[in-house]
């Protein structure tokens, strides 16, 4: 029978959740690396047990750890991550040039089809890659060497890579997106990128309809219909179907259209998930209940999913790694929330159900799907 | 042979119990300390001075014989009990975030 294995990252330490496919009864693991942030850990496709797990803090850095049995055990692998060439400068909060600086790893994409290879999102923005499992890490520096490079800006957060996605029919095409920059793509396995944000429209930026500065949150995609992209940004949920080309708003009736995730089912290119969040100054939910909105048309007609969910005086937020899907056969949801609980749908958003209630605050939730 | 303390998440990291020991030629210095510790250790890289720069982390302390070494250039000998190994230097993962 089939297993799901939910790796979850929090602001102490990581946790590893476990349960067969019925996804009723829960083990839980963790935490691993406790007291250190952990960002993001995810798996690779091809072999499930090597798992990447970032670590960083404000005390010792970053750390990258590995581990090639499923999270039992881990080492710590490469943590060098030197941008190509003379770094040069960004835009700073101010408007001023500033440096451009390592700081942490955002997010971990596993190739698709090589356990060793592996691409890091990293905050100054920029990708990396490794093609030894993480113990060597090259700039992919044809992203920040665009010439919009040095006008790209931090969000709030941080000016992060936040968000790699490989199509997978064309192993050269890759989507990145970064906060606040845009979403941009490579056609040709990184040598060269484009951004590819026509049709976003920011209030906050003094042309809002630019080609780079956008606050995207995150891009999702089907792997069978590669080309029609989901995006989530700062405002507004997004629609792309030429692969990043043009977008058109598909916010719809959503009580808010901000938010940071937005995930795909496994089995429904047009069924799509995200989480409305009150404002960009209240991070809460509208009217205090936590609700998932489903759309089973691509966007624009939502509903909302509320059964096993706090419908009053909840304050949490979801953030922009904290939800994922399984590809059981009944496909399942999974979201972390900042109050350190990770709920679960084994039935496509229908109802929920709390695997854990009391974790630290919840930063990235991925999960895979075990034979 | 000097004696170091790292701080609890560094030792765990590295699986170390207690001090580290480790022998060091010629001057006893703060850099001679952490390059012997990074060479004993490699995954301490990046942890205790940035990668790219070499400089202490922000939130890192140095600390020996009483004394606040942080600010001291890392070339300058450390004390000598330091260097005798009648003190431990210390590193510390400063007290910071509320």
């Amino acid at each position: 029978m089939s297993k799901v294995r939910v790796l979850v990252g929090t602001r102490k330490g990581a946790f590893i959740l476990t349960s067969d496919g019925k996804r009723e009864n829960w083990d839980v693991n963790g935490p691993f690396f406790g007291g250190w942030e952990i960002y993001h850990v995810k798996g690779s496709p091809v072999d499930p047990n090597r798992l990447y797990a970032s670590l960083a803090g404000g005390w010792f850095g970053q750390v990258v750890q590995r581990s090639d049995d499923g999270g039992q055990t881990w080492e710590p692998v490469g943590n060098e991550f030197a941008y190509d060439g003379v770094p040069g400068t960004h835009q700073w909060y101010d408007g001023s040039q500033h440096p451009w600086e390592f700081k942490r790893v955002w997010h971990f994409e596993p190739s698709l089809t090589d356990p060793d290879l592996v691409y890091a999102g990293v905050e100054d923005a920029a990708l990396f890659r490794s093609a030894d499992g993480g113990k060597t890490w090259q700039e992919v520096s044809g992203l920040r060497q665009h010439p919009s490079g040095a006008s790209w800006q931090p969000g709030a957060g941080g000016m992060c890579l936040h968000t790699i996605l490989l199509d997978p029919r064309d192993s050269n095409r890759i989507y990145v997106a970064i906060s606040a920059a845009g979403a941009f793509r490579t056609d040709d396995g990184g040598e060269t990128w484009r951004p590819i944000n026509h049709g976003l429209h920011s209030d906050f930026m003094p042309n809002p309809d630019a080609e780079v500065g956008h606050c995207v949150h995150r891009i999702a995609l089907h792997p069978a219909r590669p080309n029609t992209l989901f995006m989530q940004k700062h405002w507004d949920i997004m629609r792309s179907d030429d692969a990043g080309d043009s977008w058109r708003e598909v916010s719809g009736n959503v009580p808010s259209d901000f938010g940071f995730p937005i995930a795909v089912h496994a089995h429904e290119p047009e069924t799509i998930y995200v989480v409305p969040i009150k404002s960009d100054s209240e991070h809460y939910p509208p009217d205090a209940k936590l609700r998932v909105y489903r759309s089973r048309s691509g966007g624009q007609e939502w509903e909302a999913l509320t059964h096993g969910l706090p419908q009053k005086n909840c304050y949490v937020n979801v953030l922009r790694e904290a939800m994922a899907v399984d590809t059981l056969d009944q496909c399942g949801v999974y979201f972390g929330t900042t109050g350190g609980q990770v709920y679960v749908s084994p039935d496509s958003g229908d109802t929920w159900t709390a695997i854990v209630h009391d974790l630290p605050s919840v930063v990235a939730v991925e999960v895979q799907t075990l034979p | 042979m000097i004696r170091v303390v790292i701080p609890y998440h560094l030792r765990t990291l590295v699986g170390v119990n207690g001090e580290v020991k480790l022998e060091i030629e010629g001057p006893v210095t703060q850099r001679a300390v952490l390059d012997a510790l990074e060479a004993r250790y490699p995954a301490l890289r990046g942890t205790i001075r940035d990668r790219v720069t070499g400089k202490r982390r922000a939130f890192v302390r140095f600390f020996a014989c009483e004394q606040d070494l942080s600010h001291d250039p890392p070339d300058n000998p450390l004390p000598d009990e330091v260097a005798a190994g009648k003190e431990p230097f210390l590193v510390i993962g400063a007290i910071a975030g509320g």
